[in-house]
């Protein structure tokens, strides 16, 4: 039971985990702004560094925050995050291919 | 116990299972509202995607946002989370004192985020730029919109939580719920906010 009770409580965050994923998300948050206002990079790579920033730091904020993990007693929930984040994934990337397309062959660019 | 009438045969089940906190259908149930909430939010960023470029020879992204109030914001609205965050460890632990005060910190800096928010909405729309002017201001207006109203619901939800903590519920484990719930929405939209300042402010300016 007790040791039932301390995974319980991992599951629940502790200080040193929120301050980790604090220390994480600034790091992450600087290097986006520092990517964009440092004009080093091709305006297609900023993008694309962007982009892969923000997916570390919400997988982050998934782990450290909302306490999101493989254990049994989440595993409804990490299902149910995986086919939302499916979901939107088709949403985004569908009309962007779609909407690309159309204005591509409607010559309205 | 008459508040232990209000509630529903789920809770009042779980309430004979002594301290132990267990994760509630009800906050699996609120977890799943979230993530329709992911499927929106999703949409609105579809249609930023696709009329980011209409400017209806209006101002670009990189005329109006300044990356200096959205570090701001993004620093303000990572704070909360980390409050908040703070909170629910000091609930775990029964401290209601430390629960109070620092979700008064959250709530002060979640305030102030929408400050700044209406602040900048306000001036964009005083200059004539408004989510009238062309089709991108209008999608900026609608997703960076969802969001302020998003975290303002949350602001309502924490003072009443507030309150009803000073009342009889204390630290029940009917509050402990709550408190579970509107941590998974406060949380949540830090991650939505992720989203808003690299897809719209910075790669607005790039």
């Amino acid at each position: 039971m007790a040791q039932a009770h301390t995974a319980h409580d991992s599951s629940h965050g502790s200080y040193s985990a929120y301050l980790i994923g604090f220390v994480l998300a600034v790091i992450l948050t600087v290097a986006s702004f520092a990517a964009v206002m440092a004009h080093v990079l091709p305006p297609s790579m900023t993008l694309a560094a962007l982009t892969f920033l923000a997916v570390v730091q919400i997988v982050v904020h998934l782990v450290f925050f909302l306490h999101l993990n493989t254990s049994s007693e989440q595993s409804w929930n990490l299902m149910c995050f995986i086919f939302a984040a499916a979901s939107v994934i088709v949403i985004i990337g569908g009309t962007i291919f779609i909407m690309h397309d159309t204005a591509i062959n409607m010559m309205s660019r | 116990m008459a508040h232990e009438a209000t509630m529903s045969p789920l809770a009042h089940a779980d309430d004979h299972g002594g301290e132990h906190h267990h994760e509630t259908p009800n906050v699996f149930g609120f977890w799943l509202y979230l993530m329709t909430d992911c499927v929106l939010f999703g949409s609105i960023f579809a249609a930023f995607a696709v009329l980011r470029n209409q400017y209806a020879g209006g101002p670009s992204g990189k005329e109006l946002f300044d990356l200096t109030n959205v570090g701001i914001e993004t620093a303000i609205l990572l704070f909360s989370s980390i409050t908040y965050g703070f909170a629910s460890l000091n609930a775990l632990a029964k401290n209601k004192t430390m629960v109070l005060v620092w979700l008064a910190v959250t709530f002060v800096l979640g305030a102030s985020f929408v400050g700044l928010e209406v602040n900048e909405f306000t001036s964009m729309i005083a200059e004539g730029n408004g989510p009238d002017r062309s089709a991108f201001l209008s999608a900026f207006f609608t997703l960076v919109g969802t969001h302020g109203l998003h975290v303002t619901c949350g602001l309502i939800w924490m003072v009443v939580l507030m309150v009803q903590m000073m009342g009889p519920q204390d630290l029940s484990e009917r509050m402990m719920n709550k408190l579970a719930c509107l941590s998974l929405f406060w949380h949540f939209l830090d991650i939505v906010w992720i989203c808003v300042f690299s897809f719209v402010y910075l790669a607005g300016v790039m």
